[in-house]
């Protein structure tokens, strides 16, 4: 059995089909990316999974127990964390504050204790801000920690995202990499790195009309899959693929820049 | 200016960060415990009112500047708190216990309002609680075998330990400052801790705080009574301050009156809540000037500027007319919240920090430090 199953997931709006019988398993230490182009539905299977949206039809496994009709913050319990495409973090509180909820599915304390603030509950705060302080460690934030997430620029953001899913301690990340003129990838051989988290199995969103990532992806060792076929003529062979895209960077080597002259020289 | 250098996770969760806060803090309460021997009673009571004003802006904070879900009906809220104590208080029920009561019931009846509210966003969340307003004040006009109907109920004075405390006496003054207090500590541990950091979770993104493992619905319905219980236990005070309540008391400009709080003293700090309510309980002298005086002052004026006796006595009768004129109070609530919303979003207490900060960096300041930034569009809410 594997660690993370989807059956014949499907999610129509209407007579839109936007994720039409997709079936996909990741085991624990793997890395899973779903690959397809703009609007093939990469997102949706995401929103699936963690019950943004409901499945017209499928189901879902996770430990060989059925999560389909979880929740959406029961499957965050369950250690499914995810980040998002646009960016969603709590804008108008600190980035200390932002990582501790991600803390929440480990918090135990009743309302009462905490309206008294008992000794209990000033024990748990202090390991949640000990396990923060780690991820704020491991991903150089310590510059940002008291700072108000309204005023940091997209890619802090979207490191503070992802160190907030971290911070849950997952068992499965899924991660919505669709970044602009920034590598998603290095964020996963980063994760892959850590003593901790290395066996944690990510699942990897990227938009790829782009060849390169592609490449990235088969470079890791990450299983692919393809939501949709790719309309680059006639093929979706992988091999393929990548053989056309050495061929073009031997072609046009990136490094190879115009030189400029200064007036007077 | 400070710098802090942390060196213990403790710096983070304590509630006063350094000895500064401590010193300005003590020398707050020490002014507010001398203030009944040194103020005249009508300033001992005008501060009872900013104490309670202040509780129930500290329960609307935690329902709308935290948890980001507006109400306009807390006035309901004040009254049920009001109505539990003057009906159990003519069983003969002790203070403290029919004190406790009051807050227990308009927990339960502010959760029960709660679960409706969970498919309710924005304006219509507060079409749904002005209609609950509605709803209890028209309830209190008619249920006459509890409420006597619009004839209203009689609050004795509290009887505690073996005394009486009149309303116009320090001991009450104590008491409503106690409460208070009590409600801004407990509410401040709440914000230290997960609760807390959820209901903020939920004011900024529904989607992602769902998929942190927050229980969204169970979330808001616990704010929801909470914010419910600390109004009803402000409403307790409130009727013995009064001495009497009657249905019309609890309008909706009432419940106005309570977001004014929170909007002009600052929708995002406990600090907010207490300048607020002290702004609004300034309102009133100042509209009684304004009745009282400012049409003799305007025709004084007119006549000194040449105008004949009978053209000054024609300008006074009608600026009387306006001051007095029915539903100006409402106007001029209007207008302030206007203001405000457009040239101070942040309250009182945002100017407050501001000042500060250009003190901090004197010559540094720059006006967009709070210039709030929207650089990036969310196009996926996913409601």
């Amino acid at each position: 059995m594997s660690y993370f199953r989807a059956e014949n997931l499907s999610l129509h709006f209407g007579g839109l089909k936007a994720v039409d019988a997709v079936s996909f398993a990741v085991e624990k230490g793997e890395i899973l990316s779903i690959i397809g182009p703009n609007g093939a539905g990469k997102s949706s299977i995401f929103n699936l999974i963690s019950r943004i949206y409901s499945p017209t039809s499928g189901r879902i496994y996770f430990e060989d127990q059925d999560i389909t009709q979880e929740p959406a913050f029961g499957i965050a319990k369950l250690g499914i964390a995810r980040t998002f495409q646009n960016i969603e973090l709590f804008e108008n509180a600190t980035v200390l504050s932002n990582l501790l909820v991600g803390r929440h599915r480990h918090s135990q304390t009743q309302l009462w204790q905490e309206l008294l603030f008992l000794p209990s509950v000033r024990a748990a705060e202090k390991v949640h801000r000990r396990r923060v302080e780690q991820v704020i460690e491991f991903l150089d934030l310590e510059a940002y920690r008291d700072k108000l997430i309204s005023g940091l620029p997209y890619g802090v953001r979207k490191v503070i995202e992802l160190a907030r899913a971290l911070c849950s301690e997952p068992k499965l990340i899924l991660l919505d990499l669709k970044l602009p003129r920034m590598d998603g990838f290095e964020v996963i051989t980063w994760i892959r790195k850590q003593e901790g988290i290395r066996a944690i199995p990510v699942v990897v969103l990227t938009s790829s009309s782009q060849l390169r990532d592609v490449n990235r992806a088969y470079e890791l060792g990450a299983n692919s899959f393809f939501v949709k076929e790719f309309d680059f003529q006639n093929s979706v062979d992988l091999t393929r693929l990548l053989e056309r895209y050495w061929l073009q960077k031997a072609r046009k080597p990136e490094s190879s820049r115009p030189e400029r002259k200064r007036a007077g020289e | 200016m400070r710098f802090m250098f942390k060196t213990d996770y403790e710096d983070d969760i304590r509630l006063f960060p350094h000895s500064g806060y401590l010193v300005s803090y003590g020398v707050l309460l020490a002014v507010l415990a001398i203030a009944p021997f040194a103020l005249s009673s009508y300033l001992v009571s005008q501060l009872v009112f900013v104490c309670i004003y202040a509780t129930v802006g500290v329960g609307l904070m935690i329902l709308t500047g935290f948890t980001g879900q507006a109400s306009l009906g807390h006035a309901a809220f004040l009254a049920i708190g009001a109505y539990t104590a003057a009906y159990l208080q003519q069983f003969n029920v002790p203070f403290p216990v029919y004190f406790l009561a009051a807050g227990l019931l308009t927990g339960v009846i502010g959760a029960m309002v709660g679960f409706p509210a969970l498919r309710l966003q924005g304006i219509y969340l507060v079409i749904a609680t002005i209609s609950f307003a509605f709803i209890v004040e028209e309830i209190l006009a008619r249920w006459e075998s509890v409420t006597h109907g619009n004839e209203g109920m009689r609050v004795k004075t509290i009887q505690m330990l073996g005394t009486t405390v009149s309303r116009d006496s320090p001991a009450f003054y104590f008491l409503c400052l106690g409460v208070l207090i009590l409600t801004i500590v407990g509410t401040l541990n709440l914000l230290r801790s997960p609760t807390g950091r959820a209901f903020v979770a939920i004011r900024d993104s529904e989607t992602a705080a769902r998929s942190m493992g927050i229980n969204v619905s169970l979330y808001k319905v616990k704010s929801f009574a909470i914010s419910a219980a600390i109004t009803g236990l402000a409403g307790v005070l409130f009727a013995h301050k009064l001495s009497f309540i009657s249905p019309e008391m609890f309008t909706l400009q009432l419940s106005i009156e309570f977001i004014i709080v929170i909007l002009i003293g600052g929708a995002f700090s406990l600090h907010g809540a207490v300048l607020g309510a002290i702004f609004l309980v300034m309102i009133d002298p100042f509209l009684t000037y304004l009745k009282d005086d400012m049409p003799g002052i305007i025709a004084g004026v007119a006549a000194t500027l040449g105008a004949g006796a009978e053209r000054a006595a024609s300008i006074k009768s009608s600026v009387a007319a306006f001051a007095s004129a029915n539903g100006l109070k409402g106007a001029i609530y209007g207008v302030i919240i206007v203001l405000f919303v457009l040239f101070e979003p942040l309250g009182l207490y945002g100017r407050w920090l501001k000042i500060k900060l250009f003190f901090q960096l004197f010559p540094l300041y720059k006006r967009a430090t709070f210039k709030r930034q929207k650089i990036y569009v969310k196009s996926e809410r996913n409601r």
